[in-house]
């Protein structure tokens, strides 16, 4: 299995100087099975570049799974070419949307609303499927398996475990682990903590053992204590959740986009520097890292 | 058969205040900073909402792989801010009698409800009004014509004669219901929602839907207005195009010429012009009628 970060930056692309090392395009993760079959995470801006390389090799045949509909995780979608071109055959998995009881193929054609984008939703010419998942119903593409865990975000938001070959991948999507509502000293606190408890026992279940963890990290600890509920996790609720599962590597992703190369890398240096880390290995995710399993 | 006055509030007495966890639902969910707690108890505090906001989270639509058996679960699992957009669809539309001996065609009804709230709430989205205040859009558009069901429910005899002059003189349903009882719908509704205390605007949104009038309109008016309109306007066009109905081409095509020119401004367009990007409503609807659906039944 060949895993490429196509895009590591969480809310807004932000291409310039001061992120030429770790890349400006937002969340899109690129998954080769030793068999060659293509599975793609989320649509955010670094799905451009990949859609005009795998142009090159016609018919393109690939599933694209959306974690959540925030627009970092789409708006690369209507600029990913393979999706205009006939004979190339795409399926779209995602969560159905039950607040506005929308399906993911009304959100993606709302996204191409003319006012946006001119191109509409009925024009693109791929054969393109598109498939609302169900919580922890698996998917067979090729000779990998993906399986969705809703965990917390203000949106649904679907972690997804890729397993093929004995190989095993999870992205969390945007994640923030669940606070507990209630103050200590309030009647509900100590009920409310054991269902927040096992519901990340059920991620650390899902999670056991897997070989790479891409996750959510946008804020640093100090920055977390006024980002409370944004939906987003820290280095801390990384390195919790590697150690609870026994992650073999772990990259910090959905960078901020006010966070420069140089304070990616001060703070990563910070992180590292802590004692007590599990025996993870952690590392900042990368526009166009290859990850080799 | 004219009605008293007395008469009216009588019925509006008779009408259930569950819709007290609503009223403090809206209020809680319209300030930006609504604290899960709060939330939570005004949820867990009316039983019925709490059993229906549970049904709706372990339906097929969210395909959920654990049962959820308690608020506080749902808060953990889903997340607050959808139980929250559950919460306000599940209480806005599970307060009202579902039958009436009037004759008055409750899927209709709730059809064309629907249809203001969400167009309603489309105007509001296309108008560039916060997603915390488009709820109440789609609320005020969902209640507008709450008095319709008040009036079957309480008086169906004389309701029946109503709507009958309405159908065989072909008049709007509100001038048969001023000439039969004194009152249209629009007023009994503003009571209701007065009584629910719900805000002004949507109070008067609900009062001012059949009338154009002279003061000054909020844009919640003014678009519960035009959602209304907008939608017989649909409504006569499809007929239109189904059957080549002549005399429904020409109601719909008097409805957006005889628009109040607050309204037109406030629009800025024609209901034609309306209509071209109203084009997935149906499935809108649709959707939206499960959230009816499941707080049918028990
Ligand atoms: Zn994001
Ligand atoms: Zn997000």
């Amino acid at each position: 299995m060949i895993i490429n970060l196509r895009g590591v930056r969480g809310s807004i692309p932000v291409p310039g100087k001061d992120t030429i090392k770790y890349g400006g395009n937002t969340t899109c993760i690129e998954i080769t099975t030793d068999e060659g079959d293509k599975i793609i995470i989320d649509g955010g801006s670094g799905i451009r570049q990949l859609g005009n390389e795998l142009m090159k090799q016609l018919p393109v045949n690939c599933s694209i799974f959306i974690t959540h509909t925030h627009w970092d995780h789409i708006q690369g979608l209507p600029f990913f070419i393979p999706l205009f071109v006939p004979g190339n055959n795409i399926d779209i998995y995602g969560s159905f949307d039950p607040v506005y009881m929308k399906d993911l193929k009304t959100i993606l054609a709302q996204q191409m609303e003319y006012c946006y984008f001119p191109v509409r939703e009925s024009e693109l010419n791929a054969n393109i499927t598109y498939n609302n998942l169900k919580e922890g119903e698996a998917i067979q593409v090729g000779s990998a398996t993906v399986t969705p865990l809703l965990i917390n975000h203000p949106v649904l938001n679907f972690g997804y475990k890729v397993e093929s070959n004995g190989k095993r991948f999870f992205f969390t999507g945007d994640y923030e682990p669940p606070l507990n509502i209630y103050l200590p000293e309030d009647e509900g606190y100590i009920e409310y903590q054991r269902l927040i408890d096992q519901q990340k026992q059920i991620l650390t279940n899902f999670i056991q053992d897997v070989d790479v963890v891409v996750a959510d990290c946008q804020y640093t600890r100090e920055e977390y204590l006024t980002k409370k509920g944004w939906g987003h996790g820290t280095h801390d609720s990384c390195i919790e959740m590697a150690r609870a599962a026994n992650i073999g590597t772990l990259y910090f992703t959905h960078h901020d986009p006010t966070r420069t190369d140089q304070e990616l890398d001060r703070i990563y240096q910070e992180v590292m520097s802590r004692e007590d880390l599990p025996s993870t290995e952690f590392y900042i995710a990368k526009e166009g890292t290859i990850i080799e399993l | 058969m004219p009605i008293h006055h007395d008469q009216l509030i009588d019925m509006v007495d008779k009408i259930p205040t569950f819709q007290e966890s609503v009223h403090r639902i809206l209020a809680l969910t319209t300030s930006p900073d609504c604290s899960a707690k709060d939330l939570v108890q005004v949820i867990e505090h009316d039983p019925i909402l709490t059993i229906k906001v549970l049904k709706l989270v372990n339906s097929a639509y969210f395909g959920l792989s654990q049962e959820v058996t308690s608020v506080n679960h749902s808060v953990v699992y889903v997340g607050i801010n959808t139980i929250k957009n559950v919460a306000i669809s599940v209480a806005t539309t599970g307060a009202l009698p579902k039958t009436n001996k009037a004759g008055l065609n409750m899927n209709r009804f709730w059809e064309h409800s629907l249809a203001v709230g969400v167009i309603a709430k489309l105007l509001a989205e296309h108008k560039g009004v916060g997603k915390n205040e488009q709820a109440n859009y789609f609320v005020a558009g969902l209640l507008h014509d709450i008095g319709k069901v008040l009036f079957a429910h309480f008086i169906p005899a004389d309701y029946q004669q109503v709507l009958q002059k309405s159908e065989v003189e072909k008049i709007p349903l509100h001038l048969a219901e001023k000439q039969l009882l004194g009152f249209d719908h629009s007023e009994i509704g503003a009571m209701i929602a007065e009584k629910w205390q719900l805000p002004t605007d949507l109070i008067s949104s609900i009062r001012g839907h059949h009338t154009a009038v002279e003061q000054e309109q909020t844009p919640l008016s003014l678009a519960i207005y035009a959602a209304n309109q907008a939608a017989h306007y649909l409504e006569l066009m499809a007929q239109a195009a189904d059957n080549g109905d002549q005399y429904a081409l020409s109601r719909a095509t008097d409805i957006d010429n005889s628009l109040p020119a607050d309204v037109k401004t406030w629009l800025g367009w024609p209901l034609s012009e309306v209509s071209k990007w109203l084009s997935n409503l149906d499935e809108e609807i649709d959707k939206a009628l499960a959230f009816i659906d499941l707080s049918d039944g028990e």
